[in-house]
């Protein structure tokens, strides 16, 4: 059990439960709709982005615990970030679930989120846990739809 | 040697009066491994059934003595492999009680057959303002060639809807059954609930319009006795990779006065008489919808499957089926927050179920671990899911290999899944 729960930590129950930044934002200037067809995780990232900085960054829709949590955690850690930022984020994030950042020894920014390190370990699940990142990146390069499949 | 151990096994389950589930259990190798450390416990059958040792044998003597491609040459081994490969057409005939062994097409699988049906039947016969009837409880693969067909021919679907237990509104079939209609296209059993749909009934009504039926299989055919002439069915998919053969095997049945008027599927060689520039006639039945060298060891193989299942005796395996479906709807029920989808009268072995505030994949995650190997996800039917106003549901589908105990294991596990999540 212990990959489990490594994958299943108590932080990200609790992002799973009480997702942060959970809502629709009608004045977001960049918006993007993801889909993970395989598992049926849906949802919508919107972004507010002001001087290029991302003012703010909120999410709805549905899925599994891993995708859910993950966008949860993406909204606080890009927001008030760069785009440019977000974008260093996100690729230490997708380097990191496929295993090929070691969060531990090659420095980064991830802060908070090595927490889904553990997800390299369920290949299956690295769609769920990225997600809503290709979303947010969809979404700032002006693509509406993003398919994981 | 290994066909000689078998038919002991089988033998002595038949004697002992009780259906030997152990015995049976040594007839499937890849029953015996561990998965993360723990036993493996194979419940995602409805998907994919795993393949005997008698069948896997059968395939690896075509490979091994065999191998040669059929109808072709006048050589020792084509011959070999045309016998082997036609004599599998024979089993599948007998299986299924078609007339004629030419009615018995090998497809890849009941996809493949519906395709085949769609474009020799549908593309040739179904016009402008033609109507075809679904079900509500469709796979895609009965949903989808009828919606490219449709969109091709300006036809329209109509679709059968059914009740919250999973069960066919049969009313609203007689309502949706007219003069438009031109063909009925529906499972046997639901992959996704379990439903087993009163076909011969409503092939019945169909007919007194005067409509073809098609009938998807893949559910059914590996858990229950078909009988197509008893059916009156017109045209019968099914996989054979979903009862105990290798992928690449199946057969769509249709009937011979059907099949004769159908255009050919694909075009190659095997499906024809002659080939010239300016003519090219087709083959007699069935050659001419098996165009191209096929999956010569898998039909082989769904040849073995098949006779592997007579021998077991199927009423005693579709007993332990249902008492395996019994006994994990009661266990499950049992547990708060669980509910199962799909709670139809009629069922055959397949258990969908949903847990309040947990998605479908982080129970299908949590049971890997275990070991336990189910099926997490909308089962390649988005309407069914779109129904029951879920996304998805985690599904366990039963095969005669199955245990009690294992129905006990995945019941621990769900409620360890609770308390991860609680």
């Amino acid at each position: 059990m212990s990959e489990l729960s490594e994958l299943y930590q108590q932080v990200i129950l609790d992002h799973n439960k009480k997702p942060r930044n959970f809502h629709r934002n009608d004045a977001a200037n960049h918006k993007a709709e993801g889909r993970n067809p395989l598992c049926g995780d849906e949802l919508v990232v919107y972004a507010e982005v002001e001087d290029d900085k991302l003012k703010d960054v909120s999410f709805e829709g549905s899925g599994c615990a891993i995708s859910k949590a993950a966008a949860s955690m993406m909204t606080v850690a890009v927001k008030g970030k760069t785009k440019e930022e977000a974008e260093v984020l996100f690729n230490e994030f997708h380097r990191m679930v496929t295993g090929e950042l070691d969060e531990e020894t090659e420095p980064n920014n991830l802060g908070r989120l090595t927490i889904f390190a553990g997800v390299r370990e369920f290949p299956v699940r690295v769609k769920c846990a990225s997600l809503a990142w290709h979303t947010l990146k969809a979404a700032l390069h002006e693509e509406q739809v993003v398919s994981t499949e | 040697m290994q066909a000689a151990i078998r038919s002991n096994s089988s033998d002595s389950t038949r004697n002992k009066g009780f259906w030997d589930v152990d015995l049976i259990r040594g007839d499937f190798p890849v029953l015996h491994q561990t998965v993360n450390g723990k036993p493996l416990i194979y419940l995602d059958n409805a998907a994919s059934s795993q393949v005997p040792q008698v069948v896997i044998d059968r395939g690896s003597l075509y490979l091994e003595q065999e191998h040669s491609n059929i109808h072709r040459g006048v050589h020792y081994l084509s011959q070999k492999a045309t016998t082997a490969y036609e004599g599998a057409r024979e089993k599948v005939k007998r299986f299924i009680n078609a007339r004629h062994a030419k009615e018995c097409i090998f497809v890849r699988g009941a996809t493949e057959g519906i395709n085949l049906v769609m474009h020799g039947y549908g593309r040739k016969l179904i016009q402008a303002g033609d109507e075809i009837i679904i079900s509500a409880m469709e796979h895609h693969a009965n949903i989808v060639p009828w919606q490219m067909l449709c969109e091709e021919k300006h036809a329209r679907l109509r679709v059968i809807p059914m009740n919250d237990a999973g069960e066919l509104l049969l009313d609203q079939y007689d309502a949706l059954l007219n003069d438009r209609t031109r063909l009925v296209a529906i499972g046997h059993v639901s992959n996704a609930l379990g439903t087993v749909n009163p076909i011969k009934e409503m092939i019945a009504r169909a007919h007194k319009y005067g409509v073809p039926v098609l009938i998807d299989g893949a559910q059914s055919a590996p858990h229950m006795p078909i009988d197509v002439q008893d059916l009156d069915c017109d045209f019968f998919a099914f996989s054979g990779h979903k009862m105990y053969a290798p992928t690449g095997s199946g057969i769509v049945y249709g009937k011979a006065e059907l099949l004769e008027k159908m255009n050919p599927f694909q075009g190659g060689g095997d499906m024809i008489k002659s080939v010239s520039f300016e003519k090219t006639t087709f083959a007699d039945l069935p050659n001419k919808f098996e165009a191209g060298t096929p999956a010569i060891a898998s039909q082989i193989g769904l040849g073995a499957a098949i006779d592997y299942l007579n021998s077991i005796g199927r009423e005693q395996a579709a007993a332990h089926e249902a008492d395996l479906l019994r006994y994990a709807t009661e266990k499950l029920s049992e547990i708060e927050g669980v509910r199962i989808v799909g709670t139809a009268h009629e069922k055959a072995s397949v258990l969908s179920f949903v847990i309040d505030e947990i998605h479908p994949h982080d129970i299908g995650t949590i049971l890997d671990q275990e070991g336990i190997a189910v099926r997490a996800g909308h089962h390649c039917a988005q309407p069914v899911m779109q129904r029951f106003k879920i996304p998805a549901t985690a599904r366990a589908s039963f095969a005669f290999y199955n245990t009690r105990e294992e129905v006990d294991v995945l019941a621990q596990t769900i409620q360890k899944v609770i308390e991860i999540f609680s």
